[in-house]
Order: structure tokens, then C-alpha cells, then sequence
């Protein structure tokens, strides 16, 4: 593999790593952060907020730069309008998030660990996402 | 470490994976000059959506996620968590689909990647889809619908 397919593999392993040693590969974990209003589990905020604080660093290093390491040019969103489709897609997300306690990140993760039923997720989570593509096309 | 009046939770284990999740964004960001959004880069793995960033490249991100996990799960040993049962673990990856696509991100490109750069857009799309999840799993413990062995 090419060094530029390297980079996207070991940020993609490290992201999996994180995800299952913070406990967000386990669903419960997850419901039990979005369940503020019983048996609250803070774990998730931990989570988050390690990987914000490196992330904003990384974000005023990006700043200095005048291209990625290992690509010819920064390819990053632009955009500040907020839509309807913003908060209800999100909105929408959370549901789903919410029913089964995956997001698309750990979904991934899941299919080494619970193969089989993390494949329906990722599975039905693809379907959406092509229903999305079909109806309004490539945007 | 046990955090005060909250027993269950694992604070010190959440921050560590938390940084390495942090510095496998970091990596991504600086490295490839992209966000390591993980609905965005599996729409574009899959040929849903079009990108900038190649296809081997969004796979290669994507196989690389239950490689970290099982190399976690081996080296702690932890027991393989639950998931749901097949019904909603299909309602849910379906409603995520949809809802990530619409939302142009989910937990990690809005949640770390966006709110980490304080953009407006990831901050709204984050406080809704944390909003609904909570209301979400509230109506489901107030009906009594359990998922989770």
C-alpha cells in the first residue's frame, strides 16, 4: 500500500483502538450517557472530550500549514449555513443513535467484535444512506 | 479510577481512548488534509456520496476501525459488549443513515472533528442529535422498551 493509503489505515485503527478502550464500542455505555434523566453514565463526555481537546490542537497546528503532510492540499468543510436539513438529519441521527446506542463509528468497530449483528446495523445504516442518495441524487 | 456518585462510569479509560481517537483525527487532519468523519467516509467508501478523498483511501479508514477494536479486545480481554436484537439494531442503522447523510455528519465529523474547530454547523447538528438521542432513550425507558439484554 501506497504511504498515502498507510495514513487513512493507521487514523482509521487508532480511532477503532480509542473507540473500544473508552467503552463506546459497548451499547449500554452509550444509552447510559444519553440517559440523563435516570441512571446517568458520564463515560461518553470523557470520550469526547479528550478527543476535542486533541483535536483543537491539532486544528490551530492545521492553521500553520501550508499543506498536509502526506497530501497536496487541505480538503476540509466550508459551510456555516444553518438548514432544516442540518438539525432534522441530526435530529433523525440521534433517534437511531438513541434505539440502538451506534453511531457509524462504532458500528464499524462492532463487526470484529460482534460480527453478525453489527453487519445488520452497518447494513441497514448503508440502505438509509443510499434511500438519501436516491431521492434527492449526488449533492 | 471511580468517579464520585457515578460508580459505573470509567472516566480515566474514556479520556485515554478519547485521546487516541483525538490523535487518529489529528492524524487524518494533518496527514491527509481531511476530517476523519466516519458517515462521510463510509457514504464515500460505499460510492453513495462523492468526495475529494479517494476510495481505496476512504476504505482503508474504514477497515482499520474493527482492526483497533479487536486489538483492544485482545489486549484487555474484555468480554464482547451486547448489542440489540435485530429489529431495532435495523430501525436504528437505518434512521442513522438517513439522518447522518441529511445532517452531513454524525459523532465523529460534528462531534470532534467540527466541534474541536467551533463550527457553528457541527455545533447545532451536535446539541440536536444529542438532544433527540436523550429523548430518545427517555421515551424508550418511559414506555418500558428495553434493547439490551
Amino acid at each position: 500500500m501506497n504511504r498515502e493509503g498507510l495514513v487513512p489505515l493507521v487514523s482509521g485503527t487508532l480511532f477503532g483502538a480509542g473507540l473500544a478502550l473508552g467503552g463506546m464500542t459497548d451499547p449500554a455505555r452509550v444509552r447510559g450517557f444519553l440517559d440523563l434523566f435516570g441512571a446517568w453514565d458520564p463515560t461518553l463526555a470523557f470520550v469526547m472530550g479528550g478527543a476535542v481537546l486533541v483535536m483543537a490542537i491539532a486544528w490551530i497546528v492545521q492553521r500553520r500549514m501550508a499543506r498536509p503532510v502526506f497530501a497536496g492540499s487541505f480538503a476540509l468543510p466550508d459551510r456555516s449555513d444553518i438548514t432544516l436539513r442540518l438539525v432534522g438529519g441530526s435530529a433523525l441521527f440521534g433517534v437511531g443513535w438513541g434505539i440502538a446506542g451506534l453511531c457509524p463509528g462504532p458500528g464499524f468497530a462492532s463487526l470484529a467484535i460482534r460480527p453478525g449483528a453489527a453487519a445488520l446495523f452497518v447494513a441497514a445504516m448503508l440502505a438509509g444512506m443510499v434511500l438519501v442518495r436516491l431521492v434527492e441524487g449526488d449533492r | 479510577m471511580i468517579l464520585p456518585g457515578f460508580p459505573d462510569a470509567a472516566p480515566l479509560a474514556g479520556l485515554a481512548g478519547g485521546v487516541l481517537i483525538g490523535l487518529a483525527a489529528a492524524l487524518m487532519l494533518l496527514g491527509a488534509g481531511r476530517i476523519a468523519g466516519v458517515s462521510g467516509i463510509a457514504a464515500r467508501s460505499f460510492g453513495i456520496a462523492s468526495s475529494s478523498l479517494p476510495r481505496g483511501q476512504a476504505f482503508a479508514f474504514l477497515v482499520g476501525l474493527p482492526l483497533g477494536a479487536v486489538i483492544v479486545a485482545g489486549l484487555t480481554g474484555a468480554a464482547a459488549p451486547a448489542l440489540a436484537g435485530a429489529v431495532p439494531l435495523l430501525v436504528a442503522g437505518f434512521l442513522v443513515g438517513i439522518g447522518t447523510r441529511l445532517g452531513s455528519g454524525c459523532t465523529s465529523g460534528h462531534g470532534v472533528c467540527g466541534m474541536s474547530r467551533l463550527s457553528q454547523r457541527s455545533l447545532v447538528a451536535t446539541a440536536s442529535f444529542m438532544a433527540s438521542g436523550i429523548a430518545t432513550v427517555a421515551a424508550m425507558n418511559a414506555l418500558g422498551l428495553e434493547v439490551l439484554p
